[in-house]
């Protein structure tokens, strides 16, 4: 390669020539689409210290609008009830993500293995709308009506694939000699099981676990239709402020909500970049 | 521990897997069925529906009845579909053009920088969907970030009305799934021998030609998952033109929720539902059809 690059380079004196596959203005373009995927972001936090009433009007740095929001007793509640809802549909996708993941991955091949599959990840392949709607059908023909639970039950099921991708991709990384040393040590099928593969596979549930955590707490559509009038969650909240208005206050809500999911995902990216230099070794 | 498990290894397996077909079979697969079946029943005006079957949430989609009670063909419903679609091809396309020369760029650096761009398109995707809608709100309204220094240089006199378009919906469209397109083309990309770029200059292809006919056939099977990613949550969006469209440029997943928030026309969202359900089955089908077609190339090869 570099060769060819010299004799090229040769060839049109002074010139610089782009090695091949190189194009002019890539680089400019992925600058210019950076900028339109962070400014939205960078908008959104400046207006946030706005001390104006109204958005769009600079009145000045100030951090008035957080200090209200923390005061609001609807968004009070409403952290609340993401933060319920989000922990446990975590702690029961992940789960039901982990056995289904372990026999998926370890089972072998079997007869059912791809419906299996392909039922596990149906809550990625249909709309979320379409989601929301069969849910609350459902609910009302049943005449299931638990409040906040009903909420808690979509989030479970629309949180399963969530969890379950990041620990089968693991799984699929972890090789099986370590368990079969432990069972050739005398280890009970069960030891082995609770002792080697549980702990390497921890990265894996614990990325799972998070990836759900946020797609939970970032839902919005499914809680908005399945949801009653006593289990507004933040993102719910946060929408029926924006129609009533736009104020300071929603800049400084999204900001916060914004910077929680940006924590888990940066706190995810490490975990999962530590677990793969692990498997290297 | 022993006593409750069951002693062969299918027996295992059924057990292990039983959780997820449970709960996504009694809370996704059976309510998608009972949809089904209330898209075939009469409506409850005050919400729900009446044990009567009846078609009429089909028949709704094209006609209505006037005055003297005879159906006459109605374009309103056809029309918000024809720019669902329209509208989700348009972002779908945008983020194609957008998104391509940005995955090609990553795959040419070097390893921790590659990974270091994809975390960064990542992070957008898992922040919140309707936060991120808003703050488009803010760039593109009355007075807002595009227009405030343009009236105050006086290049402008009056606002540009951006908002409230088809055009602010494209670009909440656009911006809600480009990482959806950029992530699979990587993907493919980054598989991309480059030797044979090489080979194909070697042979006297030119720029252009090495992108057109070797890096894009190679990288097809990324775009075709990118191009699918987009448009199938594009067609089914409810934020961006809810709050970019400002409610009155319906696309059809807001026309769904209005059925069941305000119209209190449960068959006929059930039978919209239905419609989307449709049209994402066969996306996926034809998707399948050219992951085949691509194998077997790629086996004969």
């Amino acid at each position: 390669m570099s060769d060819q690059e010299n004799v090229r380079s040769a060839s049109n004196k002074g010139k610089k020539v782009l090695p091949v596959g190189h194009y002019r203005g890539l680089g400019a373009w992925t600058v210019f689409f950076f900028v339109f995927l962070y400014l939205p972001i960078v908008v959104l936090v400046f207006y946030s210290f706005n001390s104006n009433r109204t958005v769009m009007n600079w009145g000045g740095f100030g951090i008035d609008w957080y200090l209200k929001a923390f005061e609001n007793d609807g968004i009070q509640t409403a952290v609340w009830n993401t933060l319920i809802v989000a922990t446990v549909a975590t702690i029961f996708a992940t789960a039901i993500a982990t056995i289904g993941a372990l026999v998926l991955a370890r089972g072998g091949n079997f007869r059912g293995k791809t419906v299996s599959l392909g039922l596990i990840t149906l809550p990625l392949m249909v709309p979320e709308i379409v989601t929301a709607v069969a849910v609350l059908i459902f609910f009302s023909a049943i005449g299931l009506n638990l409040g906040l639970g009903n909420v808690i039950i979509a989030h479970i099921t629309f949180c399963i694939p969530f969890a379950f991708m990041p620990i089968r991709a693991r799984l699929e990384g972890m090789d099986t000699s370590m368990e079969q040393a432990a069972r050739d040590l005398y280890a009970s099928e069960w030891e082995a099981f609770r002792y080697i593969t549980v702990p390497l596979l921890m990265p894996g549930i614990v990325a799972g676990a998070m990836l759900s955590f946020v797609i939970s707490m970032d839902d919005f559509i499914i809680t908005l239709m399945v949801g009653g009038a006593g289990s507004t969650t933040l993102p719910v909240y946060i929408y029926s402020m924006i129609r009533r208005g736009l104020t300071p206050e929603i800049n400084a809500v999204c900001t916060i909500l914004l910077f929680v999911s940006i924590a888990i995902v940066t706190a995810y990216w490490i975990v999962s970049k530590k677990s793969e230099t692990k498997t290297v070794h | 521990m022993t006593l409750w498990m069951p002693k062969t290894a299918a027996g295992k397996r059924w057990l292990g897997l039983a959780p997820s077909y449970i709960v996504i079979g009694i809370f996704m697969l059976i309510p998608m069925v009972i949809m089904g079946v209330f898209s075939f029943l009469e409506p409850n005006p005050y919400g729900g529906v009446m044990p009567e079957g009846s078609v009429a949430a089909y028949v709704k989609l094209f006609f209505e009845y006037d005055l003297e009670d005879n159906l006459v063909f109605n374009p309103g419903y056809i029309n918000i579909i024809y720019r669902s679609f329209q509208l989700s091809i348009g972002a779908t396309l945008l983020c194609l053009a957008f998104g391509f020369p940005v995955a090609y760029y990553i795959t040419l650096q070097p390893e921790h920088k590659r990974n270091f761009y994809i975390f960064l398109i990542t992070i957008p995707f898992w922040t919140n969907l309707l936060i991120r809608t808003f703050a488009w709100i803010i760039i593109l309204g009355r007075g807002g970030v595009i227009e405030m220094p343009l009236l105050a240089a006086g290049i402008i006199e009056d606002s540009l009305r951006m908002m409230y378009t088809d055009g602010a919906i494209a670009i909440g469209l656009t911006y809600s799934y480009l990482p959806l397109m950029v992530l699979p083309i990587y993907a493919s990309l980054e598989k991309l021998d480059f030797r044979l770029l090489e080979a194909a200059t070697d042979l006297y292809a030119n720029r252009l030609e090495v992108m057109t006919r070797v890096v894009i056939p190679l990288c097809k099977p990324g775009i075709i998952a990118g191009c699918i990613l987009v448009f199938i949550p594009c067609l089914g969006a409810f934020i961006a033109p809810n709050l970019l469209g400002g409610g009155k440029k319906l696309m059809l997943g807001s026309l769904v929720q209005f059925q069941f928030a305000s119209a209190r026309n449960w068959p006929f969202g059930a039978a919209l539902s239905m419609l989307l359900l449709a049209v994402v089955v066969v996306v996926l089908i034809f998707y399948a059809r050219a992951a085949k077609k691509q194998a077997a190339i790629a086996g004969e090869g």
